[in-house]
């Protein structure tokens, strides 16, 4: 099987890859790029640990072929910080203990923050259907859900 | 010098909300899990499983692997050695079926190849003969007489001669006279039920990075409950020495017990031998569920008398629990569990453990108590319904307290039963009005908790902070509560301490990370390991000032003289004193070695609403809340963290999550579309009531959290269902097509 030659741009940084035609998004991310952060729960699209925005839209990067991120904006956690500063969600589950084993924490936090860019103040309904397609068996969601709607009034400067 | 021995009650740290220190590498994608480790030269393993549920295995050939494109090496059982005994003789046989493949998806062989497709096309190379068996999966089905054989002569002294060899194990527990009791009943109710396996579902799967020489010299870097327990089985199984395998615990992504075992890591290490390089395993989903842990799936019958007014006269239960393809002693916790949170006069609890063809058995949170725990509270709700009783005064009527002789044994200490009762009984959500197709429920829940063999080392450095080193793997916010309680002691700073875990060779062995058992007892031993260390400056202290040892004490976070006999000293200070701790005697450090006990039995009530929909069968959880005993609870939002998402595994255990086996013994969901956990759009929020009931066996009054939380749900649950659907459910989970059935058959 030929490799693929792929540019793209992750977390703001040009970036090329060599790929196989069968191999995911996150095998990418995770076996050529070094970007753990995203990780592999299932392979399935069920758990939703492996999000990552593509172009602004939330996927599961298992999901996806990494040659389909031929000149695409590739955001994954490892991008969401700014520098030492942690992004309010990422502070505010801090905070807030919102994570236990923190394994699908990437995942929530990507897909939190795709939430609120496309709805700065979501109900707590919407906050548990859009983040229903990321597994978490650790803390029951509570203070996932919390946290969120913590982190959206800060950023909303309410 | 004088330390104090009570228990303490006055906190400055311990009961605080500090951040974890493990939080930023968490949120920032930079924590290190068991699949995120790369090492130079590295190859990568793949599994073959059986897709029989029951088969011997005639031939296995290799040839075509070993010859394909970038493969490294192949291993089969005939890699492994011949430990000597049963236990680890099962851990091999599981790990790499010997002879017979015992359930679907029943390791069988693996590759190690440099590409990820490369191991996965290999495995396709090779050829397994097999002559398959007949096979069972069900619990009754497995005791029958005829049943289909999962391993012979397994059985132990205690199962009566004539039952099926599927049955390994009986236990009994109990005391007084039954007949007596039932014959003082006013109303008796007797009952059966079922409870499907399921699993611990943590998000992530299985995975190592393994190294070993010719000259048996190896690590293995794997996310794991225990990394001793990893050595001990690894060493085991390929017949090297614990010595020299070094075994480093990854950042952990969930375990809830499922992680107390070994699957992959002597495969890697196997394969690493043969090929002379660094192994990576990762498992997929599909066989995490086909062929890691499940929870035991069971059968079970309960009867209980009770008086008009609510007295339970006797009660009696007899478990029966498949725990799969090799012996188990689950049913054991589960037969003495079933009835501790009831004060009684005549209790029986009767168990028997199964060998089915499925996966072997692993604890999950609280292991065998909530499916034995869910029956008896499922009865007690029917008899309060029938004899028309409130179900909490009727638990509070009948609640084990401090003197109460145990269902299992032991007589009980303070217990925390009766406070938890008595608040969820003053809460609002008990008496907040229903609606239609709506029922509210509840249940008690016990857990023994446990200590163990604990090892801490405590460090003070010379800039005045402090390190300690601890053997047990993080799962839920462990290093926060013990540097909490290494800066309590030490009266310095949070921040001025940092836990790490060590690897096998760099602390003596401690037990797995379960049975609640790590904030209580390495808690305990790094409190104690504080005071070593303060005994330590004591004495420098007490050299420098030319005073005896105990004309010094430790108060404040400094040593001072006794009294004023000592004279006039200016205190000094933990900084003070680890600055100069190389003109005093050297490095100041402070350990402590235990097999703790005093763990403190744990006990919770979980109060639920749910409402029925009697066109679907759907069940939707309206309000949730939790009462439990934590001790002390010290870190509060990781307490809260343990009852919530216990709580919420055991609404999955409810309704939805069941592992189902075909006609021709295989699993039929494994992946996480079909075996479907709780996810955020099924729960409301989950309310928390942490009681504080200091435990007299720990310095500070800490008990174990993590398990009991797991156990409530799967009654209150039935119990509210049940009462809002006006039928009584007896079979777990109470998935939308069983409930429909239920409802339409009682119209
Ligand atoms: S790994 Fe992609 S959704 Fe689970
Ligand atoms: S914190 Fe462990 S899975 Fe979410």
């Amino acid at each position: 099987m030929k490799t693929i030659h792929v540019e793209t741009t992750i977390n703001g940084d040009a970036t090329e890859f060599l790929c196989a035609p069968d191999e995911s998004l996150l095998d990418v991310l995770r076996d050529r790029l070094g970007l753990t952060g995203a990780k592999e729960g299932c392979g399935t699209g069920d758990c939703g640990a492996c999000s990552v925005t593509v172009d602004g839209r939330l996927v599961c990067s298992c999901l996806m072929l990494g040659a389909e991120a031929q000149d695409a904006q590739i955001e994954t956690i490892e991008g969401m910080a700014d520098g030492e500063t942690l992004h309010p969600l990422q502070r505010v589950f801090l905070e807030e203990a919102a994570l236990q084993c923190g394994v699908c924490t990437p995942g929530i936090l990507v897909a939190a923050k795709a939430l609120l860019e496309k709805n700065p103040d979501p109900t707590d309904t919407e906050v548990r259907y859009w983040l229903a397609g990321n597994l978490c068996r650790c803390t029951g969601y509570d203070k996932i859900i919390k946290a969120v709607q913590t982190a959206a009034a800060e950023m909303r400067g309410a | 010098m004088a330390l104090d021995s009570n228990p303490k009650q006055d906190f400055k740290i311990v009961g605080t909300r500090v951040p974890r220190p493990d939080g930023i590498d968490k949120v920032t994608g930079k924590a290190m899990y068991g699949a995120d480790i790369s090492a130079p030269g590295m190859l990568y393993g793949r599994i073959l499983r059986s897709p029989h549920a029951h088969a011997k295995i005639l031939s296995i050939d290799t040839s075509a692997a070993e010859q394909a494109p970038g493969v490294k090496a192949v291993v089969t059982s005939a890699d492994f050695a011949n430990p000597g005994d049963d236990y680890f003789r099962d851990i091999r046989d599981n790990c790499l079926a010997a002879g017979k493949a015992l359930y679907d998806g029943h390791a069988i062989a693996a590759v190690a190849a440099t590409s990820k497709s490369a191991a996965k096309a290999a495995i396709r190379l090779i050829k397994v003969e097999y002559e398959v068996l007949p096979h069972v999966t069900d619990v009754d089905a497995a005791m029958a007489p005829d049943a289909p054989i999962v391993q012979e002569g397994r059985a132990l002294e205690n199962v009566p001669k004539g039952m099926s060899q599927n049955v390994t194990t009986h236990v009994e527990f109990g005391h007084g006279d039954l007949d007596a009791g039932f014959a003082k009943a006013d109303k008796i109710v007797e009952r059966s039920f079922k409870t499907a396996a399921t699993h611990q579902g943590y998000i992530e799967p299985q995975a190592c990075m393994a190294s070993l020489g010719a000259d048996g010299r190896g690590e293995v870097w794997c996310c794991t409950q225990g990394q001793y327990m990893v050595r001990a089985n690894c060493a085991e199984v390929l017949g090297i020495e614990a010595s020299q395998l070094r075994v480093i615990s990854s950042e952990i992504g969930g375990g809830f017990g499922g992680k107390t075992t070994t699957f992959i890591e002597p495969v890697a290490l196997a394969l690493s031998r043969k090929s002379g390089k660094p192994v990576k395993i990762v498992m997929t989903r599909e066989e995490v569920l086909r062929a890691t842990g499940p929870t035991v799936s069971t059968s079970m019958d309960v009867k209980i008398g009770m008086t008009k007014d609510g007295r339970i006269t006797a009660a009696k239960a007899d478990l029966r629990y498949q725990g799969g393809a090799f012996p188990n002693g689950t049913v054991e916790f589960g037969a003495q569990a079933a009835f501790a949170a009831y004060d009684l006069e005549a209790v029986q609890t009767l168990g028997w453990s199964v060998m089915t063809n499925r996966p072997k058995e692993v604890a999950y949170r609280a292991p065998g108590a909530p499916t034995a725990i869910y029956a008896v509270e499922s009865v007690v709700d029917e008899l309060c319904q029938d004899l028309g009783l409130d179900p909490l005064d009727v638990r509070i009527k009948n609640a084990a307290r401090k003197g109460t002789l145990s269902a299992y044994g032991p007589t009980f200490d303070e217990i925390g039963l009766l406070a938890t009762l008595e608040a969820a009984k003053a809460h609002p959500h008990y008496s907040a009005p229903l609606g239609p197709n709506q029922g509210r429920g509840l249940s008690c829940g016990f857990w023994f908790n446990f200590g163990g063999n604990t090892c801490v080392s405590l460090n003070l450095n010379d800039d005045g902070t402090v390190g300690v080193v601890e053997g047990n793997p993080d799962i839920g916010g462990s290093r926060a509560s013990i540097s909490m309680m290494a800066a309590e002691e030490l009266d310095i700073p949070y921040d001025k301490v940092r836990t790490v875990i060590a690897d096998t060779s760099s602390l003596g062995f401690n037990d797995v990370t379960d049975g609640s058992r790590v904030t209580f007892a390495v808690g305990l031993a790094t409190i104690e390991a504080a005071r070593a260390a303060k005994r330590e400056m004591c004495s420098r202290v007490a050299k420098i000032w030319g005073l005896e040892e105990d004309a010094v004490t430790w108060e404040d976070g400094c040593v001072k003289p006794a009294g004023p006999n000592a004279g006039e000293h200016p205190p000094m200070s933990l900084a003070e004193i680890a600055a100069i701790a190389n003109n005093t005697g050297g490095p100041i450090a402070g350990h402590h070695e235990v097999n703790a006990d005093g763990a403190g039995v744990s006990f919770g009530v979980h109060l639920v609403d749910t409402e029925v929909d009697p066109e679907t069968g759907a069940t939707k959880i309206l309000r949730y809340t939790i009462f439990q005993d934590a001790g002390k609870a010290v870190h509060p939002d990781y307490v809260e963290g343990q009852m919530q998402g216990g709580a919420v595994q055991g609404i999955g255990w409810a309704l939805n999550e069941e592992y189902i086996y075909g006609e021709d013994g295989r699993l039929q969901n494994p992946g996480f579309l079909d075996y479907r956990v709780p996810v955020a759009s099924d729960l409301p929020p989950i309310e928390t009531v942490i009681l504080e009931i200091p435990n007299p066996g720990h310095p500070y009054g800490v008990r174990g959290v993590g398990e009991t939380p797991i156990v409530p749900p799967l009654a209150a649950i039935a119990n509210a269902v049940s009462r809002a659907a006006g039928v009584r459910l007896t079979e777990l989970p109470m998935s939308p097509p069983r409930l429909l059935k239920a409802i339409t058959e009682n119209a």
